[in-house]
């Protein structure tokens, strides 16, 4: 509680608050925790399946900075992630360059070809922005498809290798899997540290209210660049991880209706939530798996359970979460 | 005293509409400024004008001498020039005391140290100060969108001198609050004045509001300056009588 002032405050002045464990931090080092081992017994199918889920997570968690955080509605992430996929399976399979640079330039390039993506959101808002991003998607899986001296076309980019280790490939699913729970562990970490610093809130305003933001000195362009070019370079460092998984890429999973998919996965998970798109991508990529005992069924009782929830929680499964524990909050304070 | 802000002959048109027509007058540090007309007489045109969010068709707005006439919003306010809207424009989904340090945050350090920084850049001190001082005390952690209609408009006056602006512009700020909560903002703004020695421009519709808090009065009729004077002055003057209060 502030201490009330009659006088008037003289100037900005600036202190450092003390550190505080955060409820965010530590849930992020336990689920890496649980996930190291949660394969054990899973077999290869299974923990392939457990890796992938981990991997749409990360290009999710972009797109819920780019959308879920700044609100730009954009359905340009399975292109970047096509960009950072085919970056990383030319560098590794083709100029035998080791996977660490690889991911590396594929994240830098998705950053930069972001920026550049980014501008049409400083002159066009909303439906407008998906439309521009819409076309950006065709054109980059076009050039996928149509390119066949370099990206294989149709046929694909066959023996991606997968990373090496103090001298050990992870060629076998566990350790690969590990591999990309401490990925994975890490990037979540920055977005946690991005979203709770100062350029956050500055999302957060360009999102609720940009006239107002740039009333408060915000740079709206800025901003805008930024959130644009990280959630992109988050959708290329998921392809970088996505292509040594599959081991063989072709230009199918980077289509319009993947694009689609990952807002989906936005959406369905809690959009602007920190851990949202671990929710989405596990409807997404792991209920559809664990619906397989249908049989042909498995991808209408799918979309069903989908759109259920999102007439149930337009705000997401967390969204829902949060209101549930602030009724239970409230009822709590009342009765004591 | 030197003028901190300086209209000089302002133009604003849309199409054949001439919203505002040679428009000029200068604030000086200290005073705080009224704006008042009949609807429809030019007054958001102006502020929209000399705040960045529309480009003049001719003329000069200066700060300080300065002459920033088609800056951006943005970077007028790292130049010290605050402002409140006319519909009410606080974040909803910060705290009140989020609300605060976002409107200072983008004052203090590079953008990168911003990034690498402390998570309240350093202003929770600042933020917690400005709360007392608008007596927003025991909403300092509630989301801003819970608020009240006139707390929200002390919240929003409270954002826009966060930073320390040169001048603070405020679109009436009056608007829909109640009368509690109406004196309670003015004795606010006044301390400000009186021991800051801050400097406003205010858009009021509430004539009570602008004759009591203002030192000189602005009118406007038609997009162009009809009288200027005091509180007083502008009360005796029978062509502001005709064109406004209709007496």
């Amino acid at each position: 509680m502030t201490a009330e002032t009659d006088t008037a405050p003289a100037a900005l002045a600036v202190r450092r608050p003390g550190g505080r464990i955060d409820a965010a931090l530590v849930t992020i080092l336990a689920g890496a925790l649980i996930l190291w081992f949660a394969p054990v017994g899973m077999g290869r199918y299974g923990t392939y399946v457990l890796t992938l889920w981990l991997v749409m997570a990360i290009a999710v968690m972009g797109l819920n900075l780019t959308l879920g955080v700044a609100g730009l509605k954009s359905l340009a992430q399975a292109a970047f992630m096509g960009i950072g996929a085919y970056a990383t399976g030319l560098l590794t399979a083709k100029m035998g360059l080791s996977w660490y640079p690889a991911f590396a330039i594929s994240a830098v390039a998705t950053f930069a070809v972001g920026l550049v993506v980014g501008f049409p959101a400083l002159r066009v808002k909303a439906h407008y922005l998906a439309f521009v991003t819409l076309a950006f998607t065709s054109l980059v899986w076009l050039f996928l498809r149509n390119e066949q001296w370099l990206t294989g076309g149709t046929f694909g980019l066959p023996n991606i290798p997968r990373p090496t280790l103090l001298g050990t490939r992870l060629d076998d699913a566990l350790s690969f899997h590990r591999f990309v729970v401490v990925v994975t562990a890490a990037l979540t970490l920055m977005i946690w540290w991005l979203m709770r610093s100062p350029w956050g809130r500055a999302f957060l305003a360009l999102r609720e209210n940009p006239v107002r933001a740039a009333s408060l000195g915000v740079d709206v362009r800025a901003y805008t660049l930024l959130a644009f070019a990280i959630g992109s370079a988050y959708g290329g460092m998921a392809g970088a991880l996505y292509a040594p998984l599959v081991e063989f890429i072709d230009p199918s999973p980077f289509a319009i209706s993947a694009s689609f998919f990952l807002l989906l996965m936005v959406v369905a998970g809690g959009s602007g939530y920190l851990f949202g798109p671990f929710i989405g991508a596990l409807l997404g990529v792991v209920l559809p798996e664990w619906l397989r005992f249908t049989g042909g069924l498995y991808l209408i009782i799918f979309a069903a359970i989908v759109l259920l929830l999102l007439i149930v929680c337009p705000k997401g499964v967390l969204g829902l979460a949060e209101q549930a524990l602030g009724a239970v909050v409230r009822r709590f304070r009342r009765t004591s | 005293m030197s003028a901190v802000l300086e209209v000089e002959d302002l133009h604003k048109s849309f199409g054949g509409i001439k919203a505002v027509r040679g428009v000029s007058f200068s604030v000086r540090k200290g005073e705080i400024l009224g704006i008042i007309g009949p609807n429809g007489c030019g007054k958001s045109t102006l502020f929209n004008c000399i705040l960045g969010q529309l480009d003049p068709t001719a003329g000069r707005v200066r700060l300080n001498g300065e002459d920033v006439t088609g800056l951006r919003p943005s970077d007028l306010n790292r130049r010290g020039v605050g402002r409140t809207f006319q519909l009410l424009q606080v974040f909803p989904d910060l705290t009140v005391r989020e609300n605060l340090i976002l409107a200072g945050q983008e004052h203090h350090g590079s953008m990168i140290g911003r990034l690498f920084g402390p998570r309240d850049a350093g202003l929770t001190a600042s933020a917690d100060t400005m709360i007392g001082f608008f007596k927003l005390d025991h909403l300092a952690d509630a989301k801003a969108g819970g608020l009240s209609y006139g707390q929200q408009k002390l919240l929003d006056a409270a954002m826009a001198f966060m930073a320390g602006p040169q001048i603070v512009l405020l679109d009436e700020p009056a608007g829909g609050v109640n009368l509690t909560m109406l004196a309670s903002l003015k004795e606010r703004l006044r301390a400000m004045n009186e021991e800051l020695g801050a400097t406003f421009v205010v858009i009021e519709h509430n004539m009570e509001f602008v004759m009591s808090l203002c030192t000189r009065v602005v009118v406007l009729a038609e997009g162009a300056v009809l009288a200027e004077g005091t509180p007083a002055e502008v009360r005796a003057n029978p062509a502001v009588m005709e064109a406004y209060l209709g007496h």
